[in-house]
C-alpha cells in the first residue's frame, strides 16, 4: 500500500510543530519515496541520529511500506543560515511531479 | 521481523560489527553496489580512503531484518565505528559535508 504524501506531511507536522517542511515523493507518485526536509525546534540539542530517529519514530508504521526515506533535520538556528546564504530557499514551493502510471515504480525495499 | 531476531543473531550481528574499524551493512558489495545510498556511502569512504568491511544483506535474511533490530534503524545502509551505530547514508553524507566525519575518523584512529 502506497503511503500517501499528505499522511506523511500531516504526521510530521502534529509531531515536530515544524516551521518549514517540505515532503518530495521521489517515486514519481507511487508513494514508495520520500525525500524529508524538516526544520524544528524539537531538533535543537540533538545530534544528527538523534533527530532522525525522532523522525523515524513518528514514521514507524508507514516506514514497513516506504522503500527509502531520506532525512534533513535541521534547527530554526540552522535554517536562518541557510536562508540567508539563499533566500530562495523559504520560498521554494514543492514541485508537482506528473503522476504518470505508465512509469513503472522500481521496487526499492529497505 | 521480531520473532526472526534471535539471541544467536544478535550475538553474531555484534561480533560483525566488531570485526574492524569500519563497517558497513549495504545492499551489495563495495565493488557492486545493488542501491544508489549503498553506493553513496561506499563511495564517501573511498573518497576518504578508509579500509572498511562491508556485508551484503541481500545475501542473508536473518542479518537484513536483524541488523535494523539490532540498531533500532529501519534502512539500510548502516554504517558502524568501533562497533557504534553512526547512522544511514544521510547521516554520512552530511557528516562528510559538514566535516565532522574527518574528526569521527580521527577520533578512532583513521587518517583521511
Amino acid at each position: 500500500m502506497p503511503v500517501l504524501q499528505s499522511h506523511v506531511e500531516n504526521k510530521l507536522k502534529e509531531n515536530l510543530n515544524p516551521i518549514f517542511l517540505k515532503v518530495e515523493d521521489f517515486s514519481d507518485g507511487c508513494g514508495f519515496k520520500y525525500n524529508v526536509f524538516v526544520v524544528s525546534k524539537d531538533f535543537e540539542g540533538k545530534g544528527l541520529l538523534q533527530r532522525q530517529r525522532l523522525v523515524n519514530e513518528i514514521l514507524k508504521e508507514e516506514m514497513s511500506e516506504i522503500h527509502a526515506l531520506t532525512q534533513k533535520c535541521v534547527t530554526p538556528e540552522q535554517w536562518e543560515k541557510m536562508v540567508a546564504e539563499n533566500p530562495n530557499l523559504s520560498n521554494e514551493n514543492q514541485v508537482e511531479k506528473p503522476n504518470d502510471s505508465t512509469k513503472k515504480c522500481e521496487f526499492h525495499q529497505h | 521481523i521480531l520473532a526472526r531476531y534471535s539471541t544467536e543473531t544478535k550475538q553474531k550481528i555484534d561480533e560483525m560489527v566488531k570485526s574492524d574499524d569500519v563497517v558497513i551493512f549495504m545492499k551489495g558489495t563495495a565493488d557492486q553496489p545493488m542501491c544508489g545510498f549503498s553506493k553513496a556511502v561506499v563511495d564517501i569512504l573511498n573518497m576518504h580512503g578508509v579500509q572498511f568491511k562491508s556485508f551484503n544483506v541481500l545475501s542473508d535474511e536473518e542479518i537484513r531484518s536483524g541488523i535494523k533490530e539490532y540498531s533500532n534503524w529501519p534502512t539500510i545502509p548502516q554504517i558502524f565505528f568501533k562497533g557504534e551505530f553512526i547512522g544511514g547514508c544521510d547521516i554520512l553524507l552530511e557528516m562528510h559535508r559538514g566535516g565532522e566525519l574527518i574528526d569521527e575518523l580521527s577520533k578512532i584512529g583513521i587518517k583521511s
